[in-house]
């Protein structure tokens, strides 16, 4: 019966990889997301943009099934990883990988080692082979001169290539990138704008890019999320979201100070603030 | 630091902490003396045996030449039984040797102390000791003293 | 006053979540340690930095509590002329109490500290998260190897402390004070009792190696992820490393040598 397997098989390609639905998540009294709606299209480049302190990383945090959203789904591969636990979401993570906002690098072991970590660990190739995969990725973040430095010889921006490098170590279906031109020359930010995208193509994956980086996050990013106070305020391809008449989208894209989106972190009036603190006195 | 030279220190640890474990065992504690050779058992019964333990040295002319292996009590004669375990290179003591339960220095430990006689037959495995003499208590010695002193005060 | 009893019921209330959290914890250790032995080389390297680096420390102050206790053991024994019985004392005590306790309470200030100070920073610069990322539980890859290390390493510290304190008790009473050679170690062998002392002691080595681990462990692992947090856990493993050596030796002791 080729007909349905051939339905089946179009309907697959055409689920997106990471499906949030109606995504509910608070730190105690103070509500971070409150009803999000995301796709993440198989081998796309998908930006997810938004002020400081949105969530962006606790976004990413729930799609890695670090933490647990008190209500809608998240599915990653079709699997809904709000669900899982133990084995099924461990064998979901080695296909994901993750470039955390500050690098964490293992600081107890040198860069070749860090890079080499998730080989070792779920892999049983031989040393040489090892090494290979690791020098190669090395080399594609520009750092294969600094193996055998340890991560607290390393600057901010090279911690960050050699997170980069290791996040792909294991070749995942999928690289989710916190920040990952924050502290870059321009011309390693040129490059890693290049490889987020020529490895995206080449090896078949999907991206997620958190990034402020406007510029560069046009540049490769082919689906945009905006958002702000828990919600998504705007999303589309680069070119939408220029036209759009979003009020949200123009402040975010051109960085106008005034507008929608909030510079402050949640707060009573200043006026009213101050005066508290005369009465208090 | 290489993984040779830290895999080199941790065996330096883990044999000193062997050592030191081999050494407590060996030469702080009695673990020498659990090995007894051979040996065989005589009996001895007392009055009293205060202060003697299973373990306690049995010595002759201050050698120590076995130990203490129980300590019982016989219900019908009203007597300590104490089977003593004596090393099997020393089976000629005389017949007419006996036993006395003594203490190391004023407060120290008790310990059997045996005294040889003139038989020309010795002492067989399985053997009781005749002659015996029983542990001096502190007590019963200071209240005898008391008691001769008083009586000689006021005859 | 309800203000007062409501704050007293919050204490006890994190207190008992605490210690709910410690012994979820100490499960999943538990149940990370035997797959342990197919990849030992992760539990040397811990061993080398809880045991090895450790060593200095329990060395020189073995050498000098046993020095300690054979001079205030020799002056308090001359006066009942008694002084043969210096080896007993010397060893009595520490593979008793001293040896297990004082080994204990330097553990936990050189090694536990230091458990917790690495676990904690590893938490505050997000290596755990990094690893939990990678499909890496760090409960098996980093904490059961430090916990097995800490077990194995405290009774081999605790009997190497006792014996280089019977040697430095030797070095003064008889090296010094002229106390009689074989005196000091054949009384020290007629009365040390190899299970009642030297086991008992090595049994309250062992637990005391496991709690204090496990205390450090926890610590580290459950601390604020701040430089403020991790030193605040820091602290805390030493202060309770100590008292709940000290407590259950008192146990320990009753049970052992209370009959
Ligand atoms: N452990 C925590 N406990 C309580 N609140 C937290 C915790 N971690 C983060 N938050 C809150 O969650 C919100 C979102 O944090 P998150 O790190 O996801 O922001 P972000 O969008 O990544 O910001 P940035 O762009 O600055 O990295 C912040 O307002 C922060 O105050
Ligand atoms: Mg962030």
């Amino acid at each position: 019966m080729p007909q349905p397997f051939c339905h089946a098989f179009v309907i697959m390609n055409e689920t997106p990889l990471v499906r949030i639905r109606d995504l509910h998540y608070a730190r105690g009294s103070h509500v971070i997301f409150a009803g999000v709606d995301i796709d993440i299209r198989r081998g796309t480049v998908t930006a997810i943009m938004g002020p400081s302190g949105t969530g962006k990383t606790t976004l990413l945090r729930l799609i890695g099934g670090q933490l647990r959203p008190d209500r809608g789904s998240i599915e990653v591969d079709g699997q809904p990883v709000h669900r899982l636990r133990g084995k099924a979401l461990y064998a979901l993570r080695k296909r994901m990988g993750m470039l955390f906002q500050n690098g964490a690098l293992l600081t107890d072991m040198d860069v070749y080692d860090n890079i080499a970590f998730p080989l070792r660990e779920h892999t049983a190739l031989p040393e040489s082979l090892i090494r290979t995969l690791v020098l190669m990725k090395l080399e594609a973040v520009g750092l294969r001169g600094a193996r055998h430095l340890m991560p607290s010889q390393l600057s901010g921006g090279m911690a960050r290539r050699v997170a980069l490098a290791r996040a792909i170590a294991l070749d995942p279906m999928m690289v989710m990138y916190d920040e990952p031109f924050t502290g870059q020359d321009p011309i390693s930010m040129g490059v890693l704008v290049r490889l987020i995208r020529t490895l995206n193509d080449a090896l078949d994956l999907t991206s997620v890019v958190v990034s402020h980086d406007i510029k560069e996050t046009r540049a490769i990013a082919d689906y945009i999320y905006l958002l702000s106070e828990g919600k998504v305020v705007a999303q589309g391809t680069s070119e939408e979201l220029e036209q759009s008449d979003s009020a949200w989208a123009r402040q975010f894209l051109h960085g106008e100070p005034d507008g929608p989106v909030p510079f402050h972190y949640p707060a009573p009036a200043y006026a009213e603030d101050l005066l508290a603190g005369e009465e208090a006195a | 630091m290489t993984s040779r030279t830290l895999e080199i220190w941790v065996g330096i640890f883990v044999a000193a902490g062997l050592a030191a474990l081999f050494m407590l065992a060996m030469k702080v504690s009695n673990l020498a003396a659990y090995q007894t050779g051979p040996s065989y058992e005589v009996t001895a019964r007392f009055e009293d045996v205060s202060g003697l333990k299973v373990r306690s040295p049995v010595t002759m002319a201050g050698v120590r030449i076995g130990r203490v292996k129980r300590i019982e009590f016989d219900d019908e004669a009203l007597q300590a039984v104490v089977t003593l375990e004596i090393d099997k290179r020393h089976n000629r003591l005389p017949r007419d040797t006996s036993a006395s339960i003594y203490t190391a220095g004023l407060l120290g430990e008790k310990y059997v102390g045996l005294e040889a006689g003139g038989e020309e037959e010795s002492l067989k495995p399985g053997d009781r000791i005749r002659l015996t003499q029983d542990s001096m208590v502190l007590e019963k010695l200071i209240a005898q003293f008391i008691a001769k002193f008083i009586e000689d005060k006021n005859p | 006053m309800t203000e007062a009893l409501r704050q007293l019921g919050l204490v006890g209330l994190g207190f008992f979540q605490r210690l709910g959290r410690a012994h979820l914890l100490l499960l999943a250790i538990l149940a990370g340690v035997p797959p342990l032995f197919l990849r030992f080389s992760l539990v040397v390297r811990q061993l080398y930095s809880v045991g090895v680096l450790s060593l200095l420390i329990i060395l020189v102050s073995g050498l000098f509590v046993g020095m300690v206790l054979g001079l205030q053991g020799y002056n308090t024994l001359v006066d009942f002329g008694a002084e043969e019985s210096l080896g007993v004392v010397v060893a009595l005590s520490l593979v008793r109490e001293l040896g297990p306790v004082v080994t204990a309470l330097l553990f936990a200030g050189r090694a536990g500290s230091a458990l917790t100070a690495e676990i904690g920073l590893m938490k505050a610069t997000e290596q755990l998260s990094a690893m939990e990322m990678m499909a890496v539980d760090p409960i098996r890859r980093v904490l059961a190897p430090r916990f097995l290390a800490g077990f194995l390493a405290m009774p081999l510290l605790a009997a190497i402390f006792s014996a280089v304190g019977v040697i430095g008790g030797w070095f003064v009473g008889v090296g010094l004070l002229g106390v009689d050679d074989g005196a000091y170690w054949s009384q020290m062998q007629a009365k040390v009792d190899l299970y009642d002392d030297i086991w008992n002691g090595v049994v309250k080595s062992i637990v005391f190696g496991a709690v204090v681990t496990w205390i450090a462990i926890f610590e580290g692992y459950d601390a604020v992820p701040t430089s403020e947090g991790v030193s605040r856990a820091t602290t805390r493993t030493v202060v309770h490393s100590a008292l709940a050596v000290l407590g259950l030796d008192f146990v320990l002791t009753a049970l052992m040598f209370g009959d």
